[in-house]
């Protein structure tokens, strides 16, 4: 086998210019591979040197990763296909190749694979998470598979596979599911689902993972009996053993599907939707929170969750300590999270982390029961019941996925303690790298946009821009800040105050006199909950009045938003996908005790309180988007999602 | 006149303090006020109307100077003018073509300005009658035939010359009375008007509004509700989205009484206005006053939803009473036709006292509190208006505003800048 390189836990993106370059790097440095290749935040000067940083040595402004496929040599997918091919010695099949359906693929070749799938379907339905039953699967397999015939007929081998894949599970699922195998087997190539591929890379992971960890000899024969339903049952395997040509262009065809399946994989799972009745009954069983349907709902939005939130504090409380399979640290955030107490995205996702990482110091393996698995499942439950407290925002559902996916690939070989410090250690890393380090990026990246006279529009308050806002002011930059506020949150306020404390000067309004103040301002910031693929920046109601009104104005709207919150979804409107307030809130206005016009206005039927907190801007507003990436148009926001996401996944 | 001017100070001390809410009920208010005094008005022999006019517009400039953002009352004071205008010259014209009465001298009159001339106003009217008539537009017949049109100004030959002055002087102490008469009958007419128009525009509901649609709003207005309200008796179902309309909060009213009157509304904050909009099919909104170029001055958060109503080509249609429009154009109306009330309807003093901008002058503050009360929203953003007359496009409205100010009155305070 060829030398490799190196592996690299990033591919190295290409630089690009693109768009807009800060006005500190006068020429733009060179697209330096070493330098500036992965946008690593650890290496960047600290934000208050970010306009003396020689060009040559900061990070340019704009870095649009190179296209998936010059990236791909370099994939660490490609290198586990290598590593798998010639471990196995001449066995050129690949493990990634279960489609069937390529045009490639001659009769002989389908028939395995489609008991291949029936494999991998069985694993995923008896519901185990994939990876610890995949390695003694894969061992029984072996032990199996060899006293098969090799010209044995499909079912056999699919069985030998079946019966392994349920094994993990305890007792006689195996026999039954012999049973009714034969009939399936034929139907289930056509029905290879989204879960069932999903497993089959799992498996593969696993034994990537096991091959690497238990050492060379293993792996053989792992990736052997892996491999034994593609190969054994093939009638003729010695045609292709000596044309090694064939194989490599068939490998690169499976990598092709591979990347095609991952594609098809990050097309995000559809939400629940409230008015679905049997799934809320179904959720409602598994509820930790006895949850009390609010009266009076809005028609339109039947399909968002809303609860008497009333009610729902104090049962909580009551039932502090019968709380039983919560964590007190979880159900501390979830009490936070409830009475509004850490709000704002990047707030709470690090709120849930840190309070997920203690559970997880807190945690040990039942007896009889695997660390990967066990633990996968705890996090799921921590995280329903934190839904049930409050609806996950995009970014805490992009940090769980990040964490199921550390989890799911932790080497079985580690001891419980290590496997423990190593989900802790990324966590830290997540937060450290992903939420702080990204927002220095950004407000280095930011504060280039601000000159001296100008004025400031913010809406809200984001983190990201108070951040910003102080370091320009830091930098003595002489500017004044507008903060628009609006009800029924007033999280303006808390910003106003914190500013006027540093001395900045502040104008402050609220959302309907955004059209009479727009007029002096020169530049907009605004944060965001998450960026969608489809550059709309799904934000705190009232953001996209502020940046369409802004457009209107000609001034220019920068959204600064951490990567983490980037997700693949699209959406066109506020409607599809949103939270509900509570909307009490609505009818009492602070400080104004003489607005009571809607006191008891549950007692009518005709009258509706309705407490958006999200809404959608659409891309057209946006003039750009400022990431720890650099500074992009919103065309940008999928290419920074995909290799976002890439480089997630092969950390 | 003691106790007229009594009146006059009081309504202008309210003016001054605002406490008159509404551009309605200060239109209603301002024509019975000019009505009164129009009644206690002495009137001279000759000239009564001249009179009569400097006398309103006197009492006009001080009400529009207590409150020139209440457009509402500059526009009363320019109606009562007209009405005096109108009312003259349909008393002349009456005489006019009662007595057939046209001479060269009356003629010849007008040019020499006639302030000092016996009766000015007579041979005015009679011109400005005769310059009606020909103003009408020729008739196709005559178009076709090419005729010139000697007919179109009736001028039959004076045989009644003898008795002329006699005539004259008798008709003219009747016509003194009569014409301060008609001039309040006239005024009260705009009054009754005033307070009709929400019927007569909430009567056009049913056009407008259909089954199963979805209605925003913001703020409150008595017109909006009328209207809403006129459908829903016409038995359309529909529902309303109630924009709160800070810092007011008038949304909270009208949603209270549109609910209790069966219609279904949904309260939203004004922030969610642009999430909300795109299920809405109409945005039906009143209105503080509308200028002659079809821009709306209308409280403040208008324009942020006649955008989102426009990027979401979603008609904004606004409702305004005649006593609405004003016959001004407007520059830099979100400046100069705004007002900014008190920060604490934003902020709590308590919380910021230690750096509010108090106007102290003590080196520069550092927090100022903007709230404004009104939001220009510009002609090319509204859809429709609906009056008592009927809907109208934005770029029609200089032409209404014609048929009910007279181009003399546009500026009231002419005079008095002049002297200035």
């Amino acid at each position: 086998m060829d030398p490799r390189r190196p592996p690299r836990t990033v591919p190295d993106p290409k630089v690009r210019h693109v768009g807009f370059f800060a006005p500190g790097a006068d020429a733009p440095p060179p697209p330096d591979r070493s330098n500036s290749a992965p946008p690593d935040p650890l290496s960047s000067s600290p934000p208050a040197a970010a306009h003396l940083t020689p060009p040559g040595t900061s990070i340019s402004p704009v870095m649009i990763p190179p296209p998936r496929h010059s990236a791909a040599p370099l994939s660490p997918r490609r290198r586990d296909s290598f590593i798998v091919g010639s471990y196995s010695g001449k066995r050129f099949l690949d493990v990634g190749s279960p489609t069937a359906s390529t045009a490639s693929a001659t009769d002989d070749w389908a028939l395995p694979t489609s008991a291949d799938s029936a494999w991998v379907g069985d694993t995923v339905g008896a519901g185990a998470s994939s990876l610890p039953p995949v390695g003694s699967a894969a061992m029984i397999a072996k032990g199996l598979a060899s006293s098969v015939p090799a010209t044995a007929g499909l079912t056999a081998v699919s069985n030998v596979h079946r019966s392994a894949g349920v094994s993990g599970k305890p007792s006689g699922a195996a026999s039954k599911v012999q049973g009714d195998k034969p009939k399936q087997s034929k139907p289930l190539k056509e029905k290879t689902t989204k879960a069932e591929r999903r497993a089959l890379q799992e498996a593969q992971r696993a034994a990537k993972a096991a091959a690497k960890g238990v050492g060379g000899k293993a792996s053989v024969h792992m990736s052997e009996v892996v491999l034994a339903s593609d190969v054994e049952s093939v009638e003729v395997p010695k045609a292709h053993f000596q044309r090694n040509d064939i194989a490599a262009v068939n490998e690169k065809k499976v990598i092709d599907r591979q990347l095609e399946k991952d594609r098809k994989k990050d097309v995000p799972q559809p939400r629940m939707q409230y008015d679905d009745k049997s799934r809320v009954e179904k959720a409602k069983k598994r509820a930790v929170l006895k949850q009390t349907e609010a009266r009076n709902r809005v028609e339109l939005f039947r399909h968002l969750p809303q609860y008497e939130r009333g009610t729902l504090l104090p049962d909580l409380q009551s039932r502090f300590f019968q709380l039983d399979p919560v964590h007190p640290a979880i159900s501390k955030v979830g009490f936070q999270y409830l009475s509004g107490d850490i709000s704002g995205s990047n707030a709470r996702c690090i709120a849930m982390l840190q309070a997920i990482r203690e559970a997880i110091i807190d945690y040990s393996v039942p007896p009889g029961k695997a660390l990967v698995r066990d633990l996968t499942s705890k996090i799921g439950s921590y995280v329903s019941f934190l839904i049930e407290c409050r609806p996950l925002s995009i970014s805490m559902g992009n940090a769980i996925r990040y964490l199921k996916n550390r989890i799911a690939k932790l080497p079985l070989t580690l001891s419980e303690s290590e496997a423990k410090a190593t989900v802790v250690a990324d966590i830290d890393r997540f937060i450290h790298d992903k939420i702080i380090l990204a927002d220095k990026m950004i407000v280095k990246h930011a504060v280039t946009k601000i000159r001296d006279g100008d004025v400031l529009l913010t809406y809200g308050s984001s983190s990201v821009v108070e951040m910003i806002l102080l370091h320009a002011h830091e930098l003595g930059k002489q500017f004044r800040v507008v903060v628009v506020d609006s009800r029924p949150k007033l999280e303006g306020q808390l910003l106003l105050r914190k500013l006027v404390g540093k001395g900045l000067s502040c104008t402050y309004t609220h959302i309907n006199a955004i059209s009479y103040i727009m007029h002096e301002v020169s530049r907009v910031f605004l944060g965001a909950s998450s960026v969608l693929s489809n550059g709309t920046v799904y934000s705190r109601v009232g953001t996209a009045c502020v940046a369409m009104v802004a457009h209107t104005f000609h001034v220019p709207v920068m959204v600064c938003c951490e990567t983490y919150k980037f997700h693949e979804r699209v959406q066109l409107d506020s409607i599809c996908s949103n939270e509900l307030g509570d909307p009490d809130v609505i009818c009492k206005v602070r400080g104004r005790d003489e607005i009571n016009f809607l006191d008891g206005w549950t007692n009518g039927n005709n009258l509706q309180l309705l407490n958006l907190i999200y809404d959608a801007t659409p891309s057209d507003y946006v003039s750009m988007i400022i990431t720890d990436y650099g500074m992009v148009p919103p065309t940008s926001v999928p290419v920074i999602v995909r290799e976002y996401r890439k480089e997630q996944l092969w950390i | 006149m003691p106790d007229v001017q009594a009146l006059v100070n009081d309504f202008l001390n309210k003016l001054k303090k605002r406490k008159i809410e509404g551009s309605q009920a200060t239109a209603k208010q301002t024509a019975e006020l000019l009505r009164s005094v129009i009644s206690q008005q002495r009137v001279p022999y000759t000239n009564q109307a001249g009179a009569l006019i400097d006398s309103v517009r006197a009492i006009g400039e001080q009400l529009i100077a207590a409150n020139p953002i209440e457009l509402a009352v500059g526009n009363i004071v320019r109606r009562v003018l007209h009405i005096i205008r109108e009312e003259d010259l349909s008393l002349t014209t009456a005489a006019v073509t009662e007595l057939n009465l046209s001479t060269i001298s009356d003629d010849d009159d007008d040019d020499g300005g006639g302030n000092q001339d016996d009766h000015p106003v007579l041979s005015a009217a009679a011109v400005a009658a005769a310059a009606r008539s020909s103003l009408r537009p020729p008739s196709l017949q005559m178009l076709l035939e090419g005729a010139p049109e000697f007919v179109a100004v009736p001028r039959s030959s004076s045989s009644g010359g003898d008795s002329e002055g006699k005539s004259k002087s008798m008709d003219r102490n009747s016509r003194t009375r009569k014409l301060k008469h008609d001039v309040i009958e006239a005024v009260n007419e705009l009054i009754q008007d005033i307070t009709t128009c929400h019927e007569l525009i909430a009567e056009q509901a049913v056009e407008h509004i259909h089954q199963n649609e979805v209605i925003l709003t913001l703020g409150s207005s008595k017109t909006v509700l009328e209207f809403l309200c006129a459908a829903k008796e016409k038995k359309r179902s529909f529902r309303v989205f109630v924009a709160e309309g800070a810092p007011r909060y008038q949304g909270h009213l009208l949603a209270k009484e549109l609910a209790a009157r069966g219609l279904q509304t949904t309260v939203i904050t004004d922030s969610a206005v642009f999430a909300m909009i795109s299920r809405v099919n109409m945005v039906i909104v009143g209105s503080h006053a509308v200028m002659a170029n079809g821009g709306v001055i209308a409280p403040v958060g208008m324009n942020m939803v006649a955008l989102a109503a426009q990027k979401h080509a979603v008609p904004f249609v606004v409702l305004a009473g005649i006593h609405k429009l004003c016959p001004l154009y407007p520059h830099n109306p979100e400046v100069l036709l705004n007002e900014l009330r008190s920060p604490s309807e934003l902020l709590d003093f308590g919380e910021f006292s230690d750096c509010l901008d108090f106007g102290s002058g003590d080196g520069s503050p550092l927090l100022h509190v903007v709230n404004p009360t009104f939001d220009y929203v510009p002609p090319k953003v509204v859809s429709l208006f609906i009056t008592d007359t009927g809907g109208h496009n934005p770029s029609y409205m200089y032409r209404l505003i014609a048929d009910y100010y007279s181009a003399d009155d546009l500026v009231v305070q002419r005079r008095h800048s002049a002297v200035n």
